[in-house]
């Protein structure tokens, strides 16, 4: 066995640019799924039936299903219905972030019901209307409590983006399997790419703890 | 004032209020007591629609409730709970300045103004700045009836105020209340603490088993109970 350490220099800046177009989709899909997931979290315990069945069906369809097969939907099957192409950038976002979104539903419900009844009471009884105590009173306090799944979910994207490499589009993997195509240098290359994956995740995750603490101090001490 | 009319309200299948009628005047300060799960705290909690009555009626200066702008009512309801629900993530003077802002649309300035006024009625002007979590219980009480007090309301509803405080702490909580009805809130209490039921209410309902049982001067009723049950309860908590 041989390990050709040069290859690994020579390719490192080509996937040095796989993992930055990696972060690029997972921060955008992220984001956007922030704001759907916060939408249909709320969606799901609002008091209205059909905006609760249709939040349901949503996050039982997208966590029920696997991403691969719901990247192929976008990709592949939404073009025929549509009657037009989808660039793999657009599909590869769309997948991540309608994906993304019903995870970050289910981690703001479960943030949201986990702030104490009384607090909607008391924001209630002072004439504060649902919307108003929900924006200034229960959000803010959900928030801290949803910081460590939502960086779980932010590290399980950026793994998963992986996944868009099937329709060609050129984030960290993808990248990698070019490379191979070309060199062969399946070892080298892979555990490149596991390092970049691993330096991206590691760092997630120190961010996401230094958030937690922030939060932490600002009023819980008793 | 507040007029309750065959007020009757449900869990499931269990009726917790049955059939109750009240009429509470201008600067009255009622005192409800009464066993635990006799319905106190639900029939106060009705007074502001936190529950929504199963059947029956309530009038605040004659609107009936069911059909008010629920939040416009509320906003000149306070209310005070058991185990206070300031907000944790705000300041002692934001947890007092959110609602006239977002309910009143009164700007910071003159909000801020009124709160300072506040927290001096209550004896903290020295913990605007101070979160929550860094109060005692009773402190954070008499900031969550300041913080009721800023949206300046015309009746005050109090859940068990006190429960939720160590001894030492009771006292001060109770001693804010009693300069509120001096200068002539109308209040409604629901509590355990018989003296200052006695010496500050000018009104006494005894409630058991989701009904008013016997009501009247609080003197009259703690020295010479007309019923029963009243007896009873009494012999026990005195």
């Amino acid at each position: 066995m041989s390990f050709n350490l040069d290859l690994v220099i020579k390719s490192f800046p080509l996937l040095l640019a796989g993992a930055l177009i990696t972060i690029k989709i997972t921060l955008i899909s992220v984001t956007i799924g922030i704001f759907i997931g916060l939408f249909v979290g709320i969606a799901r315990i609002v008091n209205i039936r059909a905006v609760k069945l249709f939040a349901a069906v949503y996050v039982d369809f997208i966590r029920g299903t696997p991403l691969l097969v719901q990247i192929f939907i976008i990709y592949f099957a939404m073009p025929i219905v549509l009657g037009i192409k989808i660039d793999p950038l657009i599909a590869a976002i769309t997948a991540c972030s309608i994906n993304s979104g019903a995870y970050v539903a289910e981690i703001f419900r479960a943030g949201i019901q986990a702030v104490d009844e009384g607090q909607m009471e008391a924001g209630r009884s002072l004439g504060l209307t649902w919307p108003q105590t929900m924006r200034y009173i229960i959000i803010p306090q959900a928030f801290k409590s949803v910081i460590p799944p939502l960086g779980n979910e932010f590290i399980a994207l950026l793994k998963d983006s992986s996944l868009v490499s099937v329709i060609g589009f050129e984030e960290l993997t993808r990248r990698g399997q070019l490379i191979i195509a070309r060199t062969y240098g399946s070892l080298e290359i892979w555990l490149s790419v596991a390092f970049l994956y691993l330096i991206m995740t590691v760092t997630i995750s120190r961010l996401v703890a230094y958030l937690e603490r922030r939060f932490d101090t600002k009023y819980d001490r008793r | 004032m507040i007029d309750v009319k065959n007020l009757r309200k449900s869990f499931g299948s269990a009726e917790v209020l049955k059939g109750i009628d009240l009429s509470i005047e201008k600067s009255q300060v009622v005192v409800i007591i009464g066993p635990s799960g006799s319905g106190k705290s639900t029939l106060l909690r009705c007074m502001n629609y936190l529950e929504v009555p199963t059947q029956g009626q309530i009038l605040i200066n004659g609107t009936d409730l069911q059909k008010a702008d629920i939040n416009k009512v509320r906003s000149e309801i306070g209310m005070v709970f058991q185990r206070f629900n300031l907000f944790p993530h705000m300041t002692v003077l934001q947890n007092i300045l959110l609602a006239p802002m977002k309910v009143r649309n009164i700007d910071r300035k003159t909000a801020e103004q009124d709160a300072l006024v506040l927290l001096e009625r209550v004896g903290l002007e020295n913990k605007a700045d101070a979160y929550p979590t860094q109060l005692s219980g009773g402190q954070q009480q008499r900031v969550a009836i300041a913080r009721a007090l800023a949206m300046r309301p015309k009746v005050m509803l109090f859940d068990e105020p006190t429960s939720a405080l160590d001894p030492e702490m009771v006292g001060e909580v109770l001693d804010v209340m009693r300069n509120l009805a001096k200068e002539g809130m109308t209040m409604v209490i629901v509590t355990h603490e018989m003296g200052f039921a006695r010496e500050v209410g000018t009104r006494l309902l005894f409630v058991d088993d989701g009904k008013i049982i016997e009501q009247g001067e609080p003197r009259v009723v703690f020295e010479t109970p007309k019923e029963e049950r009243t007896r009873l309860f009494l012999s026990k908590v005195l």
